[in-house]
């Protein structure tokens, strides 16, 4: 499943976009303690494609992605 | 040194694109099929599992229905399948900068020089790995030392294969091949050729070049050093590619067009357009063309030289003499189309026509560059001719605007 999300950035002066916190619908918000790895990547999962942001939030691993403008994650977490 | 080309073929295209947007859909029937109430209903794209029903492309989605009833269509959606085009010639970049588009959805690399990423073979393996990963379709890659043996291989396996053919083993892959699988014998060359004997790829090869002449003409030489791997046309690169060689509108009318005042109309909005955006790259043109396709799919094409010009009034003109003299309303038409060739630059000044009232000339190119204006203000219904309003659904239809995909040719 794709879920959009909102999500609190920072936009660095070299030009990245690190996302910083995830709202969740339910009004939750998770911090992101660490990116591990960004790279262009499709999800076959949730069907969609763009910019891959691997993220640990807590004990979880996560993948965020920023597809043509708009952020999504996939629904499981990552095994 | 023999040269290392590619070529690149993204399997089943703007279904997989589909495909990996819906994944709920994943692994069955899928097709992209135009609008049927527009009349484009025609599949555009299938993937495997459609493909095992025996779905074609340019058949009708009720036929495709009828063969495969639980067949999900899809509209199709351009821009998402301009992105992911772009997207994998970002990725061919890494690779080469000698890349020459063939469509949305193909193209050749010339990876000759590009050794330190491994041999064409790693270079194509690799290519495949990173669009599956990234973009999430699959493609399906032939590697050889010419361009139309890269495109054959690439059509030899499918979905997601590197297929090498080489000097060594194109007389085993290539040679056992209908004829038809040639780039550029279509269905009619190939019933030339088969009248003649000549049923696969190593006859066409294997026949003399005189022979092959007498059958297709000069096309027969040419298909001959095609057989035998003499093809030695370069990889265009990338930006050259760009260059316009010819301008052109078609479409495919809601309703067919059943007289010569129906095609008119048509014909207008078409010239219009074309002539429009020969201005915006500053061309005019010397040739004109129509394309004419029946309702029973019938088609052809016409042409004619002209003074240089870039006036829709002039074009319509050549446009008229070019149906008047060539169709006789034996059947209603379906789609049709106009094109401006053999293009030049308008910027070195113009030879003046001894005939033909300049004056008036001038009046109508400042007139046309008054409409082209008011329409990029007010857009392109905010100032028509009135000869459209005869027929408002018919001639309403913005070609220039709607313009979104160039096809190519080989040469």
């Amino acid at each position: 499943m794709k879920q959009f999300v909102d999500v609190i950035c920072l936009y660095q002066r070299t030009g990245q976009i690190k996302p910083l916190y995830i709202l969740w619908e339910d009004g939750s918000r998770y911090a992101i303690d660490r990116i591990t790895q960004i790279v262009p990547a499709a999800s076959l999962r949730s069907g969609g494609m763009g910019l891959r942001y691997t993220c640990r939030i807590g004990s979880q691993q996560r993948y965020l992605f920023l597809e043509e403008g708009k952020w999504f994650v996939e629904r499981t977490p990552i095994h | 040194m023999d040269r290392t080309v590619l070529h690149c073929d993204l399997n089943s295209f703007y279904a997989s694109v589909e495909e990996l947007y819906h994944p709920e859909t994943r692994g069955k029937p899928i097709a992209v099929g135009g609008d049927v109430d527009a009349r484009h209903g025609i599949i555009l794209a299938k993937n495997q599992p459609a493909k095992k029903f025996g779905i074609q492309t340019g058949e009708a989605l009720w036929q495709a229905k009828l063969k495969c009833p639980d067949l999900i269509i899809y509209k199709p959606n351009y821009a998402r399948y301009m992105l992911f085009s772009r997207r994998v010639r970002e990725i061919f970049h890494d690779y080469t900068d000698l890349i020459e588009p063939f469509g949305l959805d193909e193209a050749w690399l010339d990876v000759t020089g590009s050794g330190i990423y491994g041999t064409g073979e790693q270079i194509a393996d690799t290519l495949r790995r990173r669009i599956l990963n990234e973009l999430g379709v699959t493609a399906s890659v032939g590697v050889s030392f010419n361009k139309i043996f890269a495109k054959l291989g690439s059509d030899l396996r499918k979905p997601d294969f590197t297929t090498v053919i080489s000097r060594d083993n194109f007389r085993q892959l290539v040679w056992p091949l209908e004829s038809g699988e040639l780039l550029y014998v279509g269905r009619s060359s190939q019933r030339r050729l088969a009248e003649n004997g000549i049923n696969t790829i190593g006859q066409i090869a294997q026949c003399s070049p005189e022979k092959l002449r007498k059958i297709l003409g000069k096309w027969g030489e040419v298909l001959w050093s095609f057989a035998n791997g003499y093809d030695d046309s370069p990889v265009a690169r990338y930006d050259s590619s760009e260059i316009i060689k010819s301008i052109g509108n078609s479409v495919t009318c809601y309703r067919d067009l059943a007289c010569q005042q129906d095609l008119d109309i048509v014909m207008y909005v078409l010239a219009e357009s074309v002539a429009s955006r020969l201005r915006d790259h500053g061309f005019q043109c010397r040739l004109v063309s129509i394309y004419l396709r029946t309702n029973e799919l019938l088609c052809f094409s016409r042409q004619m030289a002209v003074e240089p010009t870039d006036l829709a009034s002039e074009i319509m003109k050549a446009v008229r003499t070019l149906y008047r003299n060539n169709y006789h309303w034996q059947k209603p038409l379906r789609s049709v189309g106009v094109r401006a060739g053999k293009l030049v630059s308008n910027f070195n000044g113009r030879q003046l026509s001894l005939f033909a009232d300049e004056k008036q000339r001038q009046k109508e190119g400042k007139l046309e560059r008054v409409i082209d204006e008011i329409r990029s203000r007010y857009g392109f219904y905010s100032i028509r001719r009135l000869s459209m309003l005869m027929d408002q659904p018919l001639s309403s239809f913005d070609p220039k605007g709607e313009h979104v995909i160039f096809p190519e040719s080989y040469f």
